[in-house]
């Protein structure tokens, strides 16, 4: 009798010890768990700290009225500017924007309010998803047989085109999405006084959702403000100023491109003034984005 | 559209498919002078998965960890600010991150990883043999790890806070802990929605050109197989941004379009198997929320 106790005493210390100590494992393993978390936090922020450190330590000392408007010089005197390559960006992206965003809206106004059950919106939805999964090297390639190999020259043209099919994608889906989140009840508001439908999403859905729908906008254009690769194969690249639609111009990021392959110190400084310029400009429309967004109270859906 | 792609690119690379046939994809050989023509993608196509493998190894827990950081640990106040952040971190464009990686970050990885791993191991395994110097698959990979960082992350965020918060509080309940809570009632819930993620991920680190092509070295033909972790090499994309201007003959031209078609394919694959993993999820989350 004394023993049985015992051994139950005896049973339930061992038992509640194990699970102790259990328990503290749990504890540990959860720690370092967090710990890891943190961890990769930190080590997702070091680069960008460091990014926008090293180009404003270093893009800084090379900016001056001359550096911004100027004709790049010799590589070696580190003379001249970027003026051709600010003023190719502007034109290229602004003429793509042109393209791009009058279809992108149509197409996501399709999408959301037109479109309804058929199997088409799908099928649209699914091939722009891939399409913005394609990497913008291949487009370029597209861009050049199509339009270069057309005209015959590198070109705005051919850059504009390019970078216009990267946008439109964009363009699409945060239009889609900005649409869906207006209420049905302003919808039926609408037809209740008797509104054909194609006022109804002219004046009343789209007014709604026009923040979120220039999100789309500015968030297609920082995008296609920084892309490099597509237009070393369709706008080229040159030193002088825009002279022509069917001709070659410059741009920030091949600008970038070719000043960073330079073996020459002062090119090398230029090239993070450059790399200043661009980014502001990106970082300028997504900060205005961000305030657009958050002033609405619409959230904008991560670029992929 | 894609239509007008798939046209483009397969007119544009038929000179090199009749040319070389399958042997496009076996070959090492790359070489452009005229006469001597040879034009083999794999050395290029093993560049671009190995760059792609480094920078997943790294890329996909440090983004699942900031995921978890955000939706499940840190507080609102603070988890608003840094998805911020870490979105600001996909606003830079590559060839910032080009021209950081070439001047700045290749330095540090020098200086921090390779030459230790080198001096430790560099007599003894293969793997780490060659001298460091930065340009080369290992710094590719991890600046494509910390280009597509926050692409993963900010989608697995979005897909943690989809689980219904009743499938926490049920394994809570049950005296879970953190960890535990998200490996049985988070992560399984979760699971395909992370691997899309992940996939479109390596659909862009597959694909990005200009930042690969500025440290990662660009050897050409046989010297782009990588043997170690530290020789330098080529991806199909880089490639094609290097010589794409230099293109001499018409072979040579269609040979690096059908480089493109190569990604291309590779690219719509990785990128059709993310979509379906993604959607699925989605479309399974609120059948489940019932």
């Amino acid at each position: 009798m004394e023993e049985t106790k015992l051994d139950k005493a005896n049973l339930r210390y061992q038992l509640q010890s194990t699970m102790e100590q259990k328990s503290s494992r749990k504890r540990k393993i959860n720690k370092v768990v967090t710990a890891f978390c943190i961890f990769c936090v930190g080590l997702a922020i070091v680069p960008l700290g460091s990014i926008l450190f090293e180009v404003i330590k270093n893009g800084v000392p090379a900016l001056s009225i001359e550096f911004l408007t100027q004709r790049p010089g010799s590589m070696i005197s580190g003379r001249g500017g970027i003026g051709p390559a600010i003023q190719g960006t502007l034109i290229t992206v602004g003429i793509a924007s042109i393209i791009a965003a009058p279809i992108g809206i149509l197409a996501g106004i399709y999408l959301a309010e037109f479109a309804g059950n058929s199997p088409y919106p799908h099928a649209i939805r699914f091939f722009s998803d891939v399409l913005t999964g394609l990497p913008s090297i291949v487009l370029g390639i597209v861009g050049y047989i199509v339009v270069v190999l057309t005209i015959g020259s590198f070109s705005v043209w051919a850059g504009s085109f390019v970078l216009s099919i990267i946008m439109i994608p964009i363009v699409v889906r945060v239009t889609e999405e900005s649409l869906k989140v207006v209420p049905n009840s302003v919808r039926e508001a609408g037809y209740s006084l008797g509104i054909p439908k194609w006022k109804i999403v002219l004046h009343i859905t789209l007014k709604t959702a026009f923040s979120g729908v220039l999100t789309g906008i500015v968030l297609g254009i920082s995008r296609i403000a920084g892309e490099t690769a597509p237009l070393i194969m369709t706008i080229l690249g040159t030193s002088l100023f825009f002279t022509g639609f069917n001709e070659p111009v410059d741009a920030l990021p091949l600008r970038i491109w070719r000043l960073a392959s330079q073996p020459y110190e002062s090119a090398h400084s230029q090239g993070w003034g450059a790399a200043l310029v661009l980014i502001f400009m990106v970082l300028l429309f997504s900060v205005t984005l961000r305030f657009l967004a958050m002033r609405k109270g619409f959230k904008v859906k991560a670029a992929i | 559209m894609l239509v007008i792609i798939v046209y483009a690119i397969g007119d544009g690379s038929i000179e090199i498919f009749s040319f070389e046939g399958l042997e496009f994809f076996t070959s090492t050989d790359w070489n452009a002078v005229y006469g001597r023509d040879a034009f083999g993608a794999l050395p290029y196509i093993i560049g671009t998965l190995v760059t792609a493998a480094i920078a997943m190894t790294i890329g996909v827990p440090v983004s699942i960890g900031i995921a978890v950081f955000l939706s499940d640990i840190a507080p609102a106040k603070l988890s608003t600010p840094l998805s911020f952040v870490i979105e600001l971190l996909a606003a830079v464009p590559s060839i910032v991150y080009g021209l950081w990686a070439l001047f700045v970050f290749r330095f540090w990885i020098v200086g921090l990883i390779e030459r230790p791993l080198y001096n430790a191991f560099g007599g003894s395994i293969p793997f780490f043999a060659k001298t460091p110097f930065g340009l080369d698959v290992f710094t590719a990979g991890i600046v494509l790890a910390i280009m597509i960082i926050p692409i993963i992350s900010s989608i697995s965020r979005e897909l943690l806070k989809a689980v219904p918060d009743t499938q926490r509080e049920a394994a809570y309940s049950l005296g879970a802990t953190r960890w535990e809570t998200l490996r049985i009632a988070v992560f399984p819930y979760v699971k395909s929605g992370l691997f899309g993620a992940a996939f479109l991920g390596l659909g862009r680190a597959v694909g990005e050109t200009i930042l690969v092509t500025m440290v990662i070295g660009n050897a050409v033909g046989i010297s782009a197989i990588p043997t170690s972790l530290f020789s330098q090499s080529q991806t199909l994309s880089s490639v094609i941004a290097n010589e794409f201007n230099e293109a001499a003959s018409s072979l040579h031209l269609s040979a690096l379009i059908g480089l493109g078609a190569v990604l291309f394919i590779l690219t719509m694959a990785i990128n059709i198997g993310g979509q379906l993993l993604v959607s699925r999820i989605v479309k399974i989350s609120p059948g489940v929320k019932e």
